[in-house]
């Protein structure tokens, strides 16, 4: 499984890429999007994925023993994802205003340095 | 986006779903849950209700507006974090009470800490969705 | 001795600070501050005099080597009263001709600045004080110079003369470095009486070809002379003090100062001599055709500062007196020169000699002041300039560097002799000519001019001086002259500074300079068409050769920027996922084939491979659709799936999050989704090709890194501590949790505050931009 988590995350990676060269403003924020998931994927695998056995202690014992899954990973990525949301959210709005201002989606538009948008 | 049916659901959804949320921000300390997981699943809530009754009903609602809720829930972490010192612990050490209490558990700073992630969760969420809902319309 | 240098940074800020508080004719009591400073060195004279030297030294950066240790010693007597002294004058003239500026504030912040910076400069016992007391100088008087920063003239030339001079205060550190790891000190004083020890040293002669670029640069010697005559587009002031005074001497102190460090032999003095003689000439010579009276004085310095260098390269212990002498007796002429221009230029709104004439009866007492400079300059006797005059021709006729009776030693003599005649014509032109003669009728002279005592109290009291220390020479022979000299040539000097030496053939060389000199005073009239024809001469001066050379970098560095920096952001994407690519797989290469551990490797089971499929096609849909909403669908879907491979793999935390956020993001795109555009589709297959290509390869290194990563051995101590400690110190048991509430708490924190900066920047670009600029 292993194995096919790693081509996923080169997938994800590709798919990612290819969208923010796009001249798209939607399509670049979803790329940025799918780089997001494929590097929390890449931080959940180095971790070493454990199937069926979450980070939580029983309910007898004072200490995880045995075969568990590392909660580091999870636990950064539990925030990755919280603030991802604010960058779609806030990216979101800024390309709403931009759209608005320029009437035009087209990210090649972007190249006027002096105009205040 | 408003139908009857969506209203009367959401009539019973909203006090279900707002009931799990606080559910999951409790249980957050022992079983998967927690602030980040509360905090996101009221605010579901209330984007179903703003769905339902239109968001200047919900705003209605929710009495305060959602800045508000920003600001409280930062307030009541970064106190729960600074309480300690009063007890001479250094900031973030985390003190509990020792007697357990019913339906909540067990008390400490980190609780208030969680339910601070709770409602700064819900203020950025529901504000950030709000504001892009008010103004597209 | 550290607070006169501190002093003027000090009253420096207040200046810029206290400009709604303080009255602009305020201003003018800042000359208290170069009054105290002069009055201060005044009563170190005796000490000095009296052969000690004084030292301050106080702890700045004592594990590099820096510290704030000053010296006084003859030289830095002897300016230190030259820059506190003209100060006076200065900043007094310099409130007057200001004092209607919107800016005259800054104009005294800059003008502190500098003189402070110079005074540390003179007084440093550390190289590296001392070089960052350099590019003080260098910095202020960027600024003063382009003063007037509303036109391009100043703008331009005050860039042209900081990229020279820092271009050589470049090479001067790196001469300094090498001085100070040679010698295993950067102590100026530790250094001195160690003497020259370089002189067998393979560094030596690179130590003072970078030392001599870095001092003639600043000092304006061929072939970078050129900045000097730029820099008079800064306020008449300023050119007086900076440009003539102090600020081109820190070239000639600095070789002074190095003297006996790394003096004496013939790499030293041969360069000086070369470049000092061929500068006096070829300057003084440019001097004579300009119309402008600030070129003509411009070229003039540069001519004197020559001189300077051609006397120091002399190197016997006459041509340090000449040297010393002439700094003082330059310093005084040409400032007072400089600053009766400048009243001409306030009053009559024209530099040009050509058309300028009969104001002696207008202004005498500014033409008295005129006149008296003048004449310093021409060496006539009875000035100090005279005296002066005659230690020139001592130290070249007593120069050792030739046989006497030799060629070179008549060349010399004559090169001497030739520039003298031409600094008389210079000092002529500038200090006379605008007052005797019929005025040009092209431009209206008013009968009376009123002048305010503050402008023409200082050029006189400068030009007096000169005759004052001509007539009575032995005044300064002792106690400023002797002690110079003496810290340049590490011995007992006594100058004997007199008016007359008796028939001689010194005496003879200055009367036919004298004579000659006004003779060719009357033969010239400077004009436009002269000037214009040696304008055609230009092209291959030094100024237009280091314009081209700039002039290429400019091309250059433009098309690289063009290049780079074309304004679209796809194209910066690419470049920057290009160069990541090449680095990484450079990286990987290095690095190694990568084993697969098959034995770890868990087992797949028939909803994985499901789940990944939906994912794909999700992806594809995603690649192929031209709808924004199948898009958006599709990237959730691409989210929901992760959810469940977090379900698999037994994080119900993140799996939860996941699934709340994904349907949150799927509202706010909904909610924006009618606003934004639809999708733009662009075909062309070339660059979807080549996007494809970058893609796909990013994705395969990305996975390739992934597998280098998990063959590193797994530590799993860090895992082990939360596992062990979570309910045991933190009472959770969820150990996701417990991290982030409690372990790493602070980090929670900070990202609570990040999520709520994002909300309110949603807040602020929605609410607030449309309330102010769409209602419009």
């Amino acid at each position: 499984m292993e194995l096919v988590l790693v081509v996923l995350i080169g997938i994800l990676y590709a798919t990612g890429i290819f969208l923010i060269l796009r001249r798209s403003m939607v399509k670049l924020l979803l790329g940025i999007a799918l780089l997001g998931n494929g590097t929390n994927i890449l931080i959940f695998l180095l971790g070493n994925i454990v199937k069926g056995s979450p980070p939580i202690i029983g309910e007898n014992v004072n200490i995880l023993r045995e075969i568990y899954a590392d909660p580091v990973p999870q636990a950064l990525i539990l925030t990755a994802i919280v603030i991802s949301f604010g960058l779609t959210a806030f990216a979101i709005v800024l390309l709403h205003r931009v759209y608005a201002f320029l009437d035009s989606d087209d990210l090649d538009d972007l190249n006027t340095p002096d105009e205040d948008i | 986006m408003s139908s009857i049916i969506l209203k009367t659901a959401v009539r019973y959804l909203l006090p279900i779903l707002l009931l799990f949320s606080i559910f999951l921000l409790l249980r957050g300390h022992h079983l998967p849950g927690g602030g980040f997981v509360g905090g996101l699943v009221a605010s579901i809530a209330f984007v179903l209700h703003s769905f339902a009754h239109g968001t200047e009903n919900t705003l209605k609602l929710l009495k305060y507006n959602p800045i508000r809720f920003i600001a409280m829930g930062l307030l009541l972490a970064a106190c729960s974090m600074f309480i300690p010192i009063l007890w001479g612990y250094p900031p973030m050490t985390a003190l509990w009470v020792d007697r357990m209490i019913p339906v909540v558990g067990s008390i400490g700073t980190a609780l208030f800490f969680d339910i601070g992630v709770y409602i700064v969760v819900v203020g950025a969420v529901l504000n950030i969705l709000f504001t892009i809902s008010l103004h597209s319309h | 001795m550290l607070f006169t240098v501190l002093l003027g940074f000090i009253v420096a800020i207040l200046p810029a600070f206290l400009r709604k508080v303080v009255k602009t004719r305020w201003l003018v009591l800042l000359a208290i501050v170069p009054s105290l400073i002069f009055i201060y060195y005044l009563f170190q004279l005796p000490a000095i005099a009296s052969g000690s030297v004084l030292k301050q030294s106080t702890d700045w950066v004592p594990s590099l080597g820096v510290n704030l240790s000053l010296r006084l010693d003859g030289l830095s007597l002897l300016f230190t009263l030259l820059i506190s002294g003209i100060g006076i004058g200065i900043f007094v003239y310099a409130y007057e001709y200001l004092k209607k500026h919107r800016y005259i504030d800054r104009f005294f912040t800059y003008l502190l600045l500098f003189m402070s910076a110079m005074l540390g400069l003179v007084l440093s016992d550390n190289l590296l004080l001392l070089f960052i007391f350099w590019e003080l100088t260098s910095l202020s008087s960027f600024f003063l110079i382009g003063f007037n920063n509303e036109s391009e003239g100043s703008r331009k030339s005050a860039l042209i003369s900081f990229t020279t001079t820092g271009m050589g205060g470049f090479f001067l550190l790196a001469a300094f470095v090498l001085i100070g790891d040679i010698a295993g000190t950067y102590n100026l004083s530790e250094l001195i009486d160690q003497g020259n020890i370089y002189y067998e040293h393979p560094y030596y002669p690179l130590i003072i070809a970078f030392f001599l670029l870095g001092a003639f640069t600043k000092s304006a010697q061929f072939p970078f002379h050129f900045w000097l005559p730029g820099a008079m587009k800064a306020p008449t002031p300023v050119s007086a003090y900076l440009h003539s005074a102090t600020m081109v001497k820190a070239g000639i102190f600095l070789i002074a100062r190095f003297t006996p460090i790394l003096g004496g032999q013939t790499m030293w003095t041969a360069p000086l001599l070369i470049v000092g003689g061929f500068t006096m000439l070829y300057a003084v010579v440019n001097s004579l055709y300009r119309t402008d009276l600030k070129s003509i004085l411009a070229y003039s310095t540069i001519s004197a500062l020559g001189v300077l260098t051609f006397l120091l390269g002399v190197g016997t212990k006459t041509g340090f007196i000449a040297a010393i002498a002439f700094i003082i007796a330059h310093a005084l002429y040409k400032a007072s020169l400089f600053l009766v221009t400048g009243i001409i230029d306030l009053k009559l709104g024209t530099r040009d000699i050509s058309v300028l004439g009969g104001l002696g009866k207008t202004i005498p007492i500014v033409a008295f002041s005129a006149v008296l400079a003048a004449l310093s300059s021409a060496g006539l006797p009875g000035s100090f300039g005279f005296i002066s005059k005659d230690l020139i021709y001592e130290a070249t006729l007593g120069s050792t560097i030739f046989q006497p009776e030799s060629t070179g030693h008549y060349l010399l003599i004559g090169l001497a002799v030739l520039t003298n005649i031409g600094l008389v014509i210079a000092g002529f032109l500038a200090g006379i000519r605008p007052f005797t003669g019929t005025p040009s009728t092209k431009i209206k002279l008013p009968s009376k001019i009123y002048i305010n005592y503050k402008l023409w109290v200082p050029p006189f009291i400068l030009a007096t001086i000169s005759f004052v220390l001509g007539m009575l020479p032995h005044l300064p022979s002792h106690k400023i002259v002797d002690p110079a000299v003496t810290s340049i040539h590490n011995s007992i000097t006594s100058a004997d500074l007199a008016l007359w030496h008796g028939w001689s053939v010194v005496l003879a060389l200055s009367l036919v300079t004298l004579a000659a000199g006004s003779a060719l005073y009357f033969m010239i009239k400077p004009s436009h068409d002269k000037e214009q024809y040696f304008a055609k001469w230009q092209v291959a001066s030094p100024q237009n050769i280091f314009a081209g050379i700039t002039d290429v970098f400019k091309t250059m560095s433009m098309s690289i920027t063009n290049f780079m920096h074309n304004g679209f952001l796809r194209s910066y994407t690419f470049k920057i996922i290009l160069f990541a690519e090449i680095l990484f797989v450079y990286l990987l290469w290095q690095d190694g084939p990568i084993y697969i551990d098959y034995s770890q490797l868990s087992s797949i089971s028939i909803y994985e491979v499901i789940t990944i499929i939906i994912l794909c096609g999700a992806l594809l849909l995603l690649l192929l659709s031209k709808s924004r909403l199948t898009a958006v669908v599709a990237t959730s879907v691409v989210g929901y799936t992760i959810c469940l491979i977090f379900v698999f793999y037994s994080a119900p935390d993140l799996a939860m999050t996941q699934f709340s956020i994904d349907t949150l993001t799927v509202v706010l795109f909904v909610f924006v989704l009618f606003k934004l555009p639809p999708f733009l589709s662009f075909k062309n297959l070339k660059t979807r090709v080549r996007d494809s290509i970058i893609a796909i390869g990013f994705g395969v290194i990305i996975s390739l890194i992934t597998l280098k990563v998990m063959q590193q051995p797994f530590s799993s101590e860090i895992k082990d501590f939360y596992a062990n400690y979570a309910y045991t110190l933190a009472k959770g048991k969820n150990v996701v949790n417990v991290i982030l509430v409690d372990f790493r708490g602070m980090d929670t924190m900070f990202e609570i505050v990040v999520l709520s900066i994002a909300g309110l920047g949603v807040y602020s670009l929605l609410k607030l931009r449309l309330k102010s600029s769409e209602k419009e």
